[in-house]
């Protein structure tokens, strides 16, 4: 066993140890902080399988800014933990029996059919690359010559995103005080200033 | 142990995926954990696109995880937005009260 083999039998154990937590831990918060464990280990699962540029988008992007947005979402809420507890037991059985017939298939067919299909002397040696090789160059020229299309499209989602969920979230307070600039700027002297005549007097 | 090759990935990412359908299984009241599961099950695609790009040797698999991560964001950042209306109209997120519809 080499030492690449080491490495990644050392992070895929820790990849769904991980996935077990975030599905057992009765705690939310800490399912996402061991969600953000398994996004790591899988990020260096994918700098050994040569993929840099979108291992560190994973961690930059995804833990950066998406789990710490599930992290705001579940400490903000208050959430009764022993209500969303129950039934925990109840299913475990057949979620425990699916799962294990879901995965003993895939392995199945994976260990014992994949092979012949794909071709064994193919896909069994990884080539690795020289030192010259620039993962994020070859992605970028990809990326923007014969994929610009669904780029394009891709900002456009994000871009709905945003605009849903920032209409779906504000709310107008009905007795919030605001100021209407429009009324502000519409406003002449003579509503605001009123200019008193009145005779001088004298001091007492 | 066997030395690492496309199916030592592949079965990592099909035993990642079996143990985020058993999640949805287990925590069918939580809604925020069955987001997070959501999420563990499009590790689980990646993990196979960026084996296939690389042990065939081949870019454009790493451009589908670029959009899947996108498309990932953007449904993480409505769900979690649609949460946070329900939590403050209902002040609970359980599964199990939300059976009527008022269109």
């Amino acid at each position: 066993m080499s030492f690449i083999d080491f490495i990644f039998y050392i992070f895929a154990a820790m990849l769904i140890v991980a996935a077990l937590g975030v599905i057992t831990a009765r705690n939310p918060v800490h399912s996402v902080l061991l969600l953000v464990l398994a996004f790591f280990a899988s990020s260096a699962l994918w700098i050994l399988l040569e993929a840099e540029f979108l291992a560190i988008v994973l961690v930059l992007v995804y833990v950066g800014a998406v789990m710490v947005l599930f992290l705001f979402v579940v400490m903000m809420l208050d959430i009764n933990v022993e209500q969303m507890r129950s039934g925990f037991v109840r299913y475990l059985p057949i979620g425990a029996l699916v799962a294990l017939v879901l995965a003993a298939q895939m392995i199945w067919i994976v260990g014992a059919v994949g092979p012949d299909i794909l071709g064994d002397e193919s896909l069994s040696q990884s080539v690795r690359h020289g030192a010259d090789y620039s993962n994020t160059k070859e992605l970028g020229r990809l990326l923007y010559t014969d994929y610009v299309l669904p780029f394009e499209i891709a900002a456009v989602i994000l871009l709905v995103a945003i605009v849903a969920a920032i209409s779906l979230t504000l709310r107008r307070r009905p007795f919030t005080k605001y100021q209407t600039p429009a009324n502000q700027v519409k406003v002449k002297r003579n509503d605001r200033l009123k200019i008193m005549k009145m005779d001088a007097e004298a001091k007492e | 142990m066997l030395s690492v090759s496309l199916s030592s990935y592949l079965t990592l990412a099909a035993i990642l995926f079996a143990i985020s359908i058993a999640g949805i299984f287990l925590n069918r009241k939580n809604v925020i954990v069955l987001l997070m599961c959501v999420e563990l099950m499009l590790l689980a695609a990646n993990i196979n696109f960026i084996a296939f790009s690389h042990y065939l040797n081949d870019p454009a698999g790493q451009i589908f995880v670029v959009f899947i991560l996108t498309v990932a964001a953007a449904e993480a950042a409505i769900g979690l937005a649609i949460l946070v209306v329900l939590f403050r109209n209902r002040r609970s997120i359980n599964v199990d009260q939300l059976n009527e519809m008022k269109g």
